[in-house]
C-alpha cells in the first residue's frame, strides 16, 4: 500500500509528538510580509527571543505597497511605516528582504517560485491564506496567523494536526477559453467553499498533468477559497525544468541529485486516499461568480440563480448575495455590466496570465465607462511582459500599466473600487467589501474573461473574442502564447 | 508564556451575541483597511465595521450594536466560520471585544488555528441546535451560555447539547499550553535534528 506526498512529507518534517497530542512539524522555508509580521516581531523581541533559522526565512513587501509609483518615502505615511518597520525587523534578526530597492520584489507567492525558493518535498508557511500556492511544486504550504508566525520565527516549527488527503482528479482536456482559474472555480463550486476543511487536496490527472507551472500555482492557490489549507500536485518533469536554472535551485549535479529525491517524493501510484473525486475538465466553461464567496458561481453561458430553487437552507444565502451584488434571479450572467476591470494577484499575475489577456486585447479598446488595471504580481513578471511589448498592448488598449503588489486584490493600497463598483477581477476573493469599498462588488474570473469583459463593458464569453471564435479576427503572435513563465 | 494557571481555559460562561449566517470571511470581521498598522490595539472598535454600517444604513440593528448583547463573551454563528484570508486581526478583534468562545457548526482551519493562539475556545455543534442556540438568546439576550471544554457541552438556561472540538485544541486550552511557543521551544535539538536530515537544508 502506498503513501501520498503529504504523509512523506509530514513524517520527514516530524519533530516530535507534543504533550498535546499535536505534531511539531518543521517549517523548511518562511516567507514573511510587512502586514501579518510586525506584532510576531514585537512578540519576539518581548520575550527576548531570536530567529531560529534566519537562514530558512525570506521577506518581501508586497500587500500595502503602492502600484503607481514606488518611490520612497510613499505618500501613504502608514503603509511608509509598515515597510520601514519590515526593513528594521529584517535588519535585526538577519533575515533576508528583498524590498522596494530589489528588482526581485514581488507578490510574496510569485517570487517564492521564480527566484527557486519553493521547491518540491519542503513544508511551507507564510502569514498568508493563499501560501497554498506553494503547493503546486509538490511541496506542503499553508498560510497562519500571526501568533503561529511568531512561532516559526522563533522555533522553525508549528503545532499542527494531521491532515486527511483528497485526490481531486481533473480528467479530460480543457476547451479553448477555459483556463486553470476556470478548474478551481468549477471545483470550488463543486465541493463547496469549506468542502476542504480538514484535507490538503492532491490535485492530479490529465488536465493537471498538461498544466504548466504557473496554471497549476492558480489551481493551488484557490484550494484555501474551497476550505482546504493545503493543496499540492505531484512534482514531474515540468516541476523540475522549471526549476532548472533559477536563483535559489540547486544547480549542477546537485540538480540531478534534487529531481531524484523530489521524485521519491511524490505520492505512489497505489497511494491510499482518504477520498477521491473526479471532474471532467472536457464539460469546464468559462466560470464567473455571480455572489459574495468564490462558491457562488456559473459559468458564463448559465443564469444566475433564484432563491426559489434553492434549498431551505441556503435560500436566504443566496438572496443576500443576490441583493449586495444587485442581480436579479436567473438572468444570464453574460450582459451584467462592469466598472472596473482588474488582472493581477497571486492567484493570475503572472506572465502567461498577463499574456492570455494580452491576447484578447491586442488591436482591440477598453470600453469607454470602464476603469481598467494590469497589475504583475511581481518585478520580473512585469519586466519579461515588457520585453515582450505586453505593457503596450495593454496600454494601447486603454488598460492602467501599473507596478507590482497585491493591489485591488485586496486594496491596502490606494487600488480600490468607489462605491458599488462592480469589478471583473482576476483575483481569488468576492467577499463583500473585498476590493476597498465596503459596497464595492467583484466578479471573479479568469485574467481572458477580464480581458474581454473590459472590452465588451460587460461580462461576455471570452471564446467569442479569441482567434476562431465568432467576434471576429484577433492576430496573436507565437511569442505570445508559447512558452513557459519567466 | 505560557503552562501558567490562569491560562487554563476550560469553561467560558457569560451572555451570548448571535451572528447568524454561514462563511463569514475574514474579511467582513476585519476588513483589510484596519490591518494597516503595526499592532493589534484598537481593533475591537472594527470588529464587522462595514456590515454595523450596512445594517445602520437600512435601518437595523447589527448584533455587535445592540444594547442587549454588550458584554456578551459567547459568540453564535454557523457553518464555516471565518473563512478566507489568514489576518489574525479578525480573532483578535473579536477576543479584544470580550469573545472568549465561538459556538458554531464548523470554522475554517486558519481561523480556528489563530483562535486557539488566542486562548479563544471554538467548538462545534450540529446545525439545527447552533439555529435553536442563537434563537433562544435572542429571545432572551440574559441568558448565561456556559461553553464547557471538560464535559464537552453547552449549556444555555435548562437546555444542553453536546459538542465537539479537535482533541488537541481542547487539550492545549485546558492545559492552558494554547500559546505554542514555549512547548516548540523547549527541544530545539530535535529540532535541528530534524532540518540536519532535509537535503534540501543540508544540501543535495
Amino acid at each position: 500500500m502506498g503513501t501520498t506526498l503529504l504523509k512523506k512529507v509530514w513524517d520527514l518534517h516530524t519533530v516530535r509528538r507534543l504533550p498535546t497530542g499535536q505534531t511539531q512539524l518543521l517549517i523548511g522555508l518562511h516567507l514573511v510580509h510587512e502586514v501579518t509580521s510586525p506584532q510576531a516581531f514585537d512578540m519576539l523581541r518581548l520575550h527576548g527571543r531570536g530567529v531560529a533559522f534566519p537562514d530558512r526565512t525570506w521577506a518581501t513587501v508586497d500587500h500595502i505597497v503602492p502600484t503607481d509609483g514606488q518611490s520612497r518615502p510613499f505618500r501613504d505615511q502608514m503603509a511608509e511605516r509598515m515597510t520601514a518597520v519590515l526593513e528594521r525587523n529584517c535588519r535585526e534578526f538577519g533575515i533576508p528582504l528583498f524590498d522596494l530597492s530589489s528588482a526581485d520584489m514581488g507578490i510574496v507567492h510569485v517570487i517564492g517560485p521564480e527566484l527557486g525558493l519553493t521547491q518540491p518535498g519542503m513544508t511551507i508557511a507564510c502569514g498568508d491564506s493563499h501560501t497554498s500556492t506553494h503547493g503546486a511544486f509538490g511541496s506542503i504550504a499553508f498560510g497562519i496567523g500571526t501568533s503561529q508566525v511568531r512561532d516559526v520565527l522563533a522555533s522553525q516549527s508549528l503545532a499542527m494536526e494531521s491532515l486527511k488527503v483528497r485526490r481531486v482528479d481533473i480528467t479530460g482536456t480543457l476547451g479553448r477559453g477555459v483556463y486553470a482559474k476556470d478548474v478551481a472555480l468549477a471545483s470550488i463550486r463543486r465541493l463547496g467553499v469549506n468542502g476542504g476543511v480538514g484535507f490538503a487536496y492532491e490535485y492530479g490527472g490529465a488536465v493537471v498533468d498538461r498544466m504548466s507551472m504557473e496554471e497549476r500555482m492558480t489551481l493551488c492557490n484557490m484550494s484555501i477559497e474551497g476550505g482546504a489549507r493545503v493543496g499540492y500536485i505531484n512534482p514531474d518533469a515540468t516541476t523540475f525544468e522549471y526549476l532548472r536554472g533559477r536563483r535559489f535551485a540547486p544547480a549542477g549535479s546537485a540538480f540531478d541529485r534534487a529531481c531524484a529525491w523530489w521524485r521519491s517524493m511524490s505520492s505512489d501510484a497505489d497511494a491510499t486516499y482518504d477520498d477521491r473525486i473526479a471532474l471532467d475538465g472536457s464539460s469546464m466553461a468559462p466560470m464567473v461568480t455571480w455572489g459574495t464567496n468564490p462558491g457562488q458561481s456559473v459559468t458564463v453561458e448559465e443564469r444566475v440563480p433564484s432563491p426559489e430553487d434553492e434549498a431551505p437552507g441556503h435560500r436566504q444565502a443566496v438572496e443576500e448575495a443576490l441583493a449586495y451584488m444587485g442581480l436579479e434571479p436567473r438572468r444570464p450572467i453574460a450582459g451584467t455590466r462592469i466598472d472596473v476591470a482588474f488582472i493581477g494577484s497571486c492567484t493570475n499575475g503572472r506572465l502567461s496570465d498577463l499574456r492570455a489577456a494580452a491576447s484578447v486585447l491586442k488591436g482591440r479598446r477598453v470600453a469607454r465607462h470602464v476603469r481598467a488595471l494590469a497589475v504583475p504580481g511581481s518585478r520580473r513578471v512585469g519586466k519579461a511582459a515588457e520585453a515582450e511589448g505586453l505593457h503596450e498592448i495593454f496600454r494601447e488598449a486603454g488598460f492602467e500599466w501599473r507596478e507590482a503588489g497585491c493591489s485591488m486584490c485586496l486594496a491596502m493600497n490606494s487600488d480600490r473600487l468607489n462605491g458599488r463598483e462592480l469589478c471583473a477581477s482576476s483575483s481569488n476573493r468576492n467577499f463583500k467589501g473585498r476590493q476597498g469599498s465596503p459596497t464595492g462588488r467583484t466578479a471573479l474570473m479568469s485574467p481572458a474573461m477580464v480581458a474581454a469583459a473590459a472590452v465588451a463593458g460587460e461580462i461576455v464569453d471570452v471564446r467569442t473574442m479569441l482567434p476562431g471564435g465568432e467576434g471576429g479576427v484577433v492576430e496573436v503572435t507565437t511569442t505570445l502564447l508559447g512558452g513557459e513563465g519567466v | 508564556m505560557s503552562g501558567q494557571m490562569d491560562s487554563r481555559v476550560t469553561e467560558v460562561s457569560g451572555r451570548a451575541l448571535p451572528m447568524v449566517g454561514d462563511d463569514i470571511d475574514t474579511d467582513r470581521i476585519m476588513p483589510a483597511r484596519f490591518l494597516k498598522a503595526v499592532s493589534f490595539d484598537g481593533l475591537e472598535a472594527h470588529v464587522f465595521e462595514d456590515d454595523r454600517r450596512a445594517a445602520r444604513d437600512r435601518g437595523a440593528t447589527h448584533p455587535f450594536d445592540d444594547a442587549r448583547y454588550q458584554g456578551a463573551s459567547v459568540l453564535v454563528t454557523g457553518r464555516n466560520f471565518g473563512c478566507g484570508s489568514s489576518r489574525e486581526h479578525a480573532p483578535q478583534g473579536i477576543a479584544r471585544w470580550g469573545i472568549r468562545a465561538v459556538v458554531g457548526v464548523s470554522f475554517a482551519e486558519i481561523f480556528f488555528s489563530n483562535a486557539t493562539s488566542l486562548g479563544v475556545a471554538c467548538v462545534s455543534m450540529a446545525p439545527a441546535e447552533a439555529s435553536e442556540l442563537a434563537r433562544i438568546v435572542e429571545r432572551a439576550p440574559e441568558t448565561v451560555v456556559t461553553v464547557d471544554l471538560s464535559a464537552q457541552q453547552v449549556r444555555a438556561g435548562a437546555r444542553e447539547w453536546a459538542v465537539s472540538m479537535p482533541a488537541a485544541a481542547r487539550q492545549a486550552l485546558m492545559a492552558g499550553s494554547w500559546d505554542a511557543t514555549t512547548m516548540l521551544t523547549a527541544d530545539f535539538d530535535a529540532v535541528r535534528a530534524t532540518a540536519a536530515r532535509l537535503p534540501y537544508i543540508t544540501g543535495f
